[in-house]
């Protein structure tokens, strides 16, 4: 459950990216904070090992504006991609509104995609959230890099809901606000459908 | 399912109201009530030059992770979680379900009188939650959500 703010006229969304280790989550975060006006969003937090690896998550306060008088302001997590750190990965869906899934495109990454969607759909499921119903949007990263998966192939084996996908190079931003937007977009329109 | 619930400004006053009475009586300098998504509701007491915000958020974490903890050892919960600091010490606390309670607090009280107060309102306040008062139907009529429309939402990316 989570709070809709009538006295101070706000509402906060939380939206989770997931994925498979080194695809990029915490890289997507650090651009959307580097490249959003100051004003408009707060500090971002890191829980990271010394390797910078994401010990247990990230975390980014958006806040974009206002609809209708009320103020939006979305809150992004990372979870921590190993596939050891389940038990965090699971705490950190908890009151999910959105979630982005961050495939790695490189074609020998391609099975570790396949397990973390796996997994995502087993930790949303804890939370009583479903993986074909939930605001989704897909993300395949690591375009610059060689020997990727064709975004036929991604989407036959990562897509099979059909949701908006989008190609990425978190490194350079391209493809990281098409992604943020979608899924805001999404996670407010089910705001709308919830009435 | 709406899972969301609906804070009224009648609900924020009463709120407010327990956290007021609590910094009072326990001499606490500063307490904040967060949902347990990381969502701050509420506070009283002086917070000037604390990011609330990214409290809120290590907060929810923090009781995420204690309780996840707490589930390996065989207990269904910690109720309460200190950290003590060289003259700044925090408690934090569940309220039920849903809230939990974080306090700020130095050498003007003790832990224990923390403890023994935070427990009363930690109670109060789950009540409150737990007896539904928060979703007020009417209220939720007034949704700012119902009429929005494609256009609103591009206009919070410009």
């Amino acid at each position: 459950m989570s709070f809709i703010n009538y006295s101070s006229r706000e509402i906060n969304c939380k939206i989770v990216y997931y994925g498979p280790g080194l695809c990029g989550k915490t890289t997507n975060l650090q651009y959307i904070y580097q490249k959003t006006n100051p004003d408009n969003r707060g500090k971002m937090i890191s829980l990271a090992t010394e390797t910078e690896r994401t010990l247990f998550f990230d975390f980014l306060p958006l806040a974009l504006g206002t609809i209708r008088g009320f103020k939006v302001r979305f809150h992004l997590y990372t979870v921590p991609g190993q596939v050891f750190y389940d038990a965090s990965r699971k705490l950190i869906l908890r009151g999910a509104d959105g979630v982005v899934f961050v495939a790695d495109s490189q074609v020998d990454r391609l099975e570790a995609n396949v397990e973390s969607l796996e997994n995502l759909r087993v930790n949303l499921a804890e939370h009583g959230f479903d993986l074909d119903t939930i605001p989704l949007t897909l993300q395949f990263n690591k375009r610059d890099l060689g020997d990727i998966a064709p975004v036929e192939e991604l989407n036959g084996l990562l897509n099979t809901r059909g949701v908006p996908a989008f190609t990425c190079t978190a490194t350079t931003g391209e493809g990281v606000f098409d992604t943020l937007k979608d899924i805001a977009k999404q996670v407010v329109l089910e705001l709308k459908k919830k009435g | 399912v709406d899972d969301r619930a609906y804070l009224t400004p009648g609900t924020v006053q009463r709120i407010e109201e327990e956290l007021r009475s609590f910094r009072q009586l326990a001499r606490a300098r500063v307490v904040f009530l967060i949902d347990r998504n990381g969502q701050l509701l509420g506070q009283a007491g002086d917070s000037a030059g604390v990011d609330t915000t990214a409290l809120a958020a290590l907060t929810a974490s923090n009781i995420a992770a204690s309780r996840a903890i707490a589930e390996l050892m065989g207990e269904q919960e910690f109720s309460g979680v200190f950290h003590e600091g060289d003259s700044d010490h925090l408690f934090i606390c569940v309220a039920g379900s849903e809230a939990i309670l974080l306090v700020l607090f130095d050498a003007q009280t003790s832990i224990g009188l923390v403890r023994l107060r935070v427990k009363k309102t930690a109670q109060r306040l789950a009540e409150l939650f737990e007896a539904g008062e928060l979703a007020e139907t009417e209220e939720k009529t007034l949704s700012p959500f119902a009429e929005i429309t494609e256009e609103d939402i591009d206009q919070l990316f410009r």
